[in-house]
């Protein structure tokens, strides 16, 4: 059965039909955030953009310290990346290596500017009508506006158009499955703005050339359906279908979504395409409607800001570039026994060492958690080989197994247990008794594994280098011999010679004669004093 | 106001589990079980329990101080309290006090710290330990008790107490007055001597399907396990592999010639099988990782077993059968491996 049939059965039955394998049943904490309606916070000072925002390069800076820059115009540019914005009008006052809210922790170029506070825009370039305007001016406005997925990979999502439309797709998925604890931010935009997001949707559709639209939500989000499908009936639009999925974490995941749509597995090293599917997060899409219609880059997005160490926790609509210090002001402040912050949920989600941070497209969530939620550290205890870790994992791997390769070393048995097949959801970090941070020794090997690859190819290259070289020299040398012993024999060959000395005689005769020829010659024109 | 936070990896949660806590279900499992053994062959058991346990975290102590390792986290993981219960629960009530010692000394001493500890051990310490004994001392292992329904002297805690410590019999008759053959041990030589099933089976010490008390007991160690089932200690694939091989071989045999063989459910619920099948072969760190590999395991085990029983020199197998697997444990893993996401 194809995908394309898969799709359509999942449509009509109204639900998931298939399951992934393992998964965490997770508290959602999802309702203390949702209470109050989502709001812009008062307008920071001063903002910090980080240059470093998508997957692939540091964008280059557009602007310079002291320049006025308008909201909305380009400061930073990386082909074949998307842009970067300023989410502000005001100066650029410093442009330096400051935090810049990468799962790293690393600091990063960024751009500071102090906002004048007019909220003056550029003059923006709104596509006039999407319906016919060509893909290919529709895939530059997103790269032009700075488009990435804003589920947390940020991967540019013009390149993920492109990559779409040169390969067959049928469906486009959008994935509302915020499956991690606490966040709801896209719960939120549903519920506020699913009319943007159905807009987005039939652009991306258009974009792709796929028929069809599935967007995939959690059975516990009670309101959203209901206002997702009423946005889409509005436009009157076929093919555009909700489908709930049981809350199970790490839905949310692509490969783990598209299997409980489908059943079918994404394939090893593939993507997505490869079914003819394209995931897009909504938040993405509604992103993609304010770009496309209204020419707007991307310069805020929806963010949660909750846990126990927020006072009162709820949805912004945020700048990017804004502090979280800011945001958690405006959120009544820290509660008393905050322990940590986290950028994401608490299962994926990264701490960060300040609240400097600011707010980049990838971040979904800022999360205070206290010491109570945290725990104390518990030691490490050698593995019992459980196997609880092998039933939660969502890619069916060995994690006990894999864990074992690489505290050894042993990087090809790691990669034969699946190193790159593992997602870093923590499923298995979270069950193992004996606490060993399983998800930390898999990303220490998959950089490890990239670092050898590096390695190898840099090695493979001096060695072809050396080799090449090696070659060179021996053919110079060959010829080199080559040439001697032409010569060599030429000087034994006794005939050879012979001819040799014939000839040098002949050339000497011939001169002789040549010589008195010419004697001869001149005494035929005669000498002016014989005459 | 900037604020400063300690960093940490991900996931930011508190874990769900202990080792401890797996351990202590594992005990709690077990409690039914050692409880009806005591009910029926007296406070023997008890006792032996109590004298491995102590034996067994004085090595634990005495290893981790000699491997330069913490005691803390590693004395309380009750990983060797669950190796002491299960091989008290394998040898006679009143075996001398020294076994449990000799015993212990191999099961954490060699079996698990010289592997490595905690995780590392390729053997099961619980049955190195019994195999040990069984073999060096096969006397003191072989004298069982009667059911106390069957027995002429019901042995108290006092008199239990001064037969495993001094070895003496405070009863007219000494031993041969307390000891007798178990269930297994009556078929294996009534089976040896030519005499039939039905005959053998028409002893007292036989229950309704398998051995008086034993039977029982066996239900017992059965609900116990599914507890562990229930708690997801354990996954299903080992017990029912143990006990649907066991069934699925002595079927045949017992279909074929009834006179000499014993039926299923009498194998099932005499010796170790159940114990075996659920507490035993089900342990995680000598076993097979994959759920096809723990069902070939858990064959393996109940083949094994029944072998021995039919053709081998001792009346129950299972230490030996999974000894045996733990060997073949690593090479199963390898060809067992799950198919990954995408593969």
């Amino acid at each position: 059965m194809t995908s394309a049939r898969r799709i359509e059965q999942a449509v009509d039955a109204g639900k998931h039909i298939h399951r992934f394998h393992g998964g965490l049943r997770l508290r959602h904490n999802k309702r203390i955030s949702c209470q109050l309606a989502v709001e812009r916070p008062p307008l920071p000072e001063l903002l910090v953009v980080p240059l470093f925002q998508h997957a692939g390069d540091i964008a280059k800076p557009l602007v310079r310290v002291g320049d006025q820059v308008l909201k909305g115009q380009q400061i930073g540019q990386s082909q074949p990346c998307a842009a970067v914005h300023a989410p502000v009008s005001g100066i650029v006052e410093f442009i330096e290596d400051r935090p810049m809210s990468h799962p790293s922790g690393q600091a990063g170029p960024c751009v500071v500017i102090r906002a004048d506070g007019r909220e003056q825009w550029v003059a923006l370039k709104p596509i006039s009508d999407w319906r016919t305007a060509s893909a290919d001016s529709l895939i530059t406005q997103l790269q032009e506006c700075g488009l990435a997925g804003l589920g947390g990979a940020v991967f540019p999502t013009h390149a993920k158009a492109r990559d779409g439309r040169e390969r067959n797709i049928h469906t486009l998925i959008l994935n509302g499955v915020e499956c991690e604890p606490y966040i709801s931010c896209d719960e939120m935009l549903m519920r506020e703005q699913p009319g943007k997001i159905i807009l987005g949707a039939r652009i991306l559709r258009r974009v792709l050339g796929a028929g069809r639209v599935v967007i995939a939500i959690e059975d516990q989000m009670g309101a959203v359906k209901e206002a997702l499908t009423r946005a889409a009936e509005r436009t009157d639009c076929e093919n555009i279908s909700v489908i709930k999925v049981p809350k199970v974490y790490p839905e949310g995941g692509e490969r783990q979504l598209i299997q409980v749509l489908t059943g079918l597995e994404v394939p090893a090293g593939g993507r997505p395409s490869d079914l003819g599917m394209v995931c897009q997060n909504v938040a993405t899409a509604a992103a993609v409607a304010d770009a496309v219609v209204e020419g707007k880059p991307l310069i805020e997005r929806y963010i949660t800001v909750t846990g126990n160490g927020i006072s009162q926790p709820r949805n912004f609509q945020a700048l990017l570039g804004t502090s979280f210090s800011h945001l958690v002001e405006a959120c009544g402040g820290y509660q008393d026994d905050v322990a940590r912050l986290v950028v994401g949920g608490p299962m994926m989600g990264y701490p960060v060492a300040t609240d400097e941070t600011p707010v980049v497209k990838r971040s979904n969530c800022v999360l205070a958690l206290t010491t109570q939620d945290i725990a104390e550290p518990q030691p490490e205890m050698p593995c019992i080989r459980c196997g609880e870790c092998a039933r939660v994992c969502p890619a069916t791997l060995l994690p006990q197994q894999l864990h074992l390769q690489i505290r050894n070393g042993l990087w090809e048995p790691a990669e034969e247990y699946g190193l790159t097949a593992c997602i870093e959801c923590g499923c298995c970090d979270h069950v193992c008794p004996s606490h060993i941070p399983l998800v930390e020794w898999f990303r220490y090997g998959k950089s490890e594994q990239r670092r050898r690859a590096l390695e190898n190819e840099a090695s493979d290259k001096a060695r072809k280098r050396f080799e090449d070289r090696e070659a060179r020299l021996l053919k110079i040398k060959q010829e080199r011999a080559e040439k001697m012993t032409r010569r060599k024999k030429m000087l034994k060959d006794k005939a050879f010679q012979q001819d040799r000395i014939r000839a040098s005689i002949d050339r000497a005769k011939n001169k002789n004669n040549t010589d008195q020829n010419t004697s001869e010659a001149d005494s035929i024109v005669g000498n002016p004093d014989d005459a | 106001m900037t604020r400063k936070f300690q960093t940490s990896g991900a996931p930011h949660m508190p874990p769900q589990a202990r080792v401890a806590t797996v351990m202590l279900q594992v005990l709690l499992a077990l409690l039914p079980g050692v409880l009806a053994y005591s009910w029926f062959f007296g406070p023997g058991i008890l006792i032996q329990i109590i004298l491995a346990t102590a034996f067994a975290l004085l090595f634990e102590a005495i290893m981790l101080r000699l491997r330069g390792r913490p005691l803390k986290p590693f004395i309380n993981d009750y990983s060797a309290v669950v190796t002491a219960v299960l091989f008290a629960l394998c040898i006679p009530p009143l075996a001398p006090w020294w076994i449990s010692c000799i015993a212990m000394l191999f099961a954490i001493g060699f079996a698990k710290h010289l592997y490595g500890g905690l995780g590392q051990n390729v053997f099961n310490p619980a049955m190195v330990a019994y195999v040990v004994v069984l073999i060096s001392f096969p006397q003191a292992m072989t004298a069982w008790l009667p059911p106390l329904a069957l027995a002429e002297h019901g042995l108290g805690l006092a008199d239990s107490l001064v037969i495993i410590f001094t070895g003496e019999v405070p009863l007219a008759g000494g031993w041969d007055a307390v000891t007798q053959a178990t269930p297994l041990d009556t078929i294996k030589t009534g089976v040896e001597s030519g005499l039939l099933m039905s005959d053998i089976r028409h002893s007292p010490i036989f229950g309704i399907f398998g051995g008086l008390g034993w039977e029982w007991i066996a239900c017992c160690f059965m609900s116990g396990g599914f507890f562990l089932l229930y708690r997801r200690v354990i996954s299903w694939q080992v017990p029912l592999a143990v006990i649907g091989s066991v069934i699925l071989l002595s079927l045949p045999f017992w279909l074929i010639d009834p006179d000499s063989n014993p039926f299923p459910l009498q194998h099932i619920f005499s010796g170790a099988i159940m114990l075996a099948a659920f507490f035993i072969a089900t342990d995680p760190v000598s076993g097979c990782v994959s759920n096809r590999g723990r069902l070939i395991f858990g064959a393996g085990v109940g083949i094994i077993t029944l072998v021995i029983r039919r053709w081998g020199g001792y009346p129950d197998g299972v230490a030996f059968a999974v000894l045996l697997m733990n060997m073949a444990a690593p090479l199963i893993d390898r060809y067992t491996r799950p198919r990954m996401y995408g593969e």
